[in-house]
């Protein structure tokens, strides 16, 4: 059982090393988005310390969102999703290993990187830790939930508009919260409450979310 | 051993067949015989747990196979239309790699690929329509210990020589008390001990 996690773990970071660009397209998308901001709004630092926990947040938001179709859709078409589902592990824990390694290539470089994008804005350097806390905590939620939609809408025409529209309204909570957390240490009020909301956030995805990818799976493959 | 009881199976509104009953034991190799668009594929996706029947049940050793999943999953091997190979992946790569995933250990995969005459260290992507299904055969060989093999046109895009390896396969898992259910039109090669057709 373990070693097949471990396989597909491997097998995923083996794919997503040798299709470099589908993995830097992701993060690009993000440092460019981000950066728009402080050039369209211009060069006011109170107003660009007040929005920077949200943009960036929301920029995240956006790019795990984009990177979401590449979960599945490649294994669909060559047919290796369907060895996946006969394969000898239960298949929540195959998809809970999927999950963590497109998290690893498409949501861990955002939590690195994010503290870089924070310079533009100008912001506490005290929150720079906060932030990547929250991001630490929040990326892997929005790799969970978004999961469950990209299990749904697998093989569907207009799939990834619908996705779209799935998926974003469940990231409401993830980024209030997320958001919130850096929002409160730069007020002086301590963020704890919500890292903490965060992070049981993200064991209850854990647990929850790759039961109901499974089955979402087995929906989209009949 | 493999039983399927009174099984219905409707695509699209349509239905593709009903009542159908089959059951198999050591030994059997049984062909799935109909024009296009009969249900062929969707029978051996019924029988595999990819797809569920409209009714009937289709039970391993008496037990329903929906209630077993992956207990059943590690006594069957399923080749479908498409190979299962990533094209980033050299043929060992993905040979092993499957393996592991069906619980089978992958350590022979190069010399699996060798007898099929696959190049075990080319990307999968960088090979024709013929290597990549021999690529995918290739697991048949390292399934000797998987009683239930499941094969939807396995002479698809084959050579001779492949195609006769892939009967040698399939006769000797006979031999050894397997089950081999397959679909397939060139008539002359794979030599069933019953067929199953489909058409009305």
């Amino acid at each position: 059982m373990l070693d097949a996690i471990r396989c597909v773990v491997a097998r995923d970071l083996l794919l997503a090393f040798r299709r470099k660009s589908d993995v830097g397209t992701a993060l690009l998308f993000f440092v460019v988005v981000t950066s728009l901001f402080p050039l369209g709004i211009g060069a006011e630092p109170n107003v660009l310390r007040h929005i920077a926990p949200g943009v960036i947040w929301v920029s995240a938001l956006l790019s795990s969102m984009l990177s979401l179709r590449r979960l599945f859709e490649n294994d669909h078409q060559d047919g290796t999703l369907e060895q996946i589902l006969l394969g000898a592990a239960p298949l929540g824990l195959v998809v809970a290993a999927k999950v963590l390694a497109h998290w690893l290539v498409a949501g861990l470089p955002l939590v690195l990187i994010a503290p870089l994008i924070a310079l533009q804005y100008d912001i506490d350097s005290v929150l720079y830790g906060v932030l990547a806390l929250s991001l630490l905590l929040g990326t892997p939620v929005l790799s969970l939930v978004g999961a469950v939609g990209a299990a749904l809408t697998l093989g569907l025409r207009g799939g990834g508009v619908l996705l779209a529209l799935l998926v974003l309204p469940l990231y409401v909570p993830v980024l209030i919260i997320g958001a919130g957390s850096v929002e409160m240490v730069s007020a002086g009020l301590g963020g704890a409450g919500q890292l903490l909301l965060l992070a049981a956030m993200l064991v209850g995805a854990a647990v929850l979310a790759p039961l109901a990818v499974a089955a979402a799976l087995r929906i989209s493959l009949e | 051993m493999l039983e399927a009881v009174d099984l219905e199976c409707a695509r699209g509104g349509r239905i593709l067949f009903r009542a159908l009953s089959l059951a198999l034991k050591p030994g059997d190799v049984v062909r799935i015989a109909g024009e296009n668009g009969r249900g062929k594929t969707s029978l051996l996706r019924i029988l595999c747990g990819l797809l569920a029947p409209t009714a009937g049940d289709v039970r391993w050793d008496g037990t329903r196979i929906a209630t077993l999943r992956e207990e059943y999953s590690r006594r069957l091997v399923y080749l479908g239309h498409a190979p299962a190979v990533k094209d980033e992946l050299t043929a060992e790569e993905n040979l092993a790699i499957a393996c592991r995933l069906a619980g089978l250990p992958g350590a022979d995969a190069a010399s699996a690929l060798e007898q099929f005459g696959v190049p075990k260290a080319r990307a999968v992507g960088r090979m024709s329509q013929g290597q990549r299904r021999r690529a995918a055969l290739a697991r048949l060989v390292l399934s000797a210990g998987v009683p239930l093999w499941l094969l939807d046109e396995p002479l698809a895009a084959l050579d001779v020589d492949a195609a006769a390896l892939v009967e040698s396969l399939v006769a000797a898992h006979a031999t050894r008390g397997g089950m081999v259910v397959f679909t397939t039109h060139q008539e002359a090669r794979l030599v069933p001990t019953r067929t199953v057709s489909l058409d009305a």
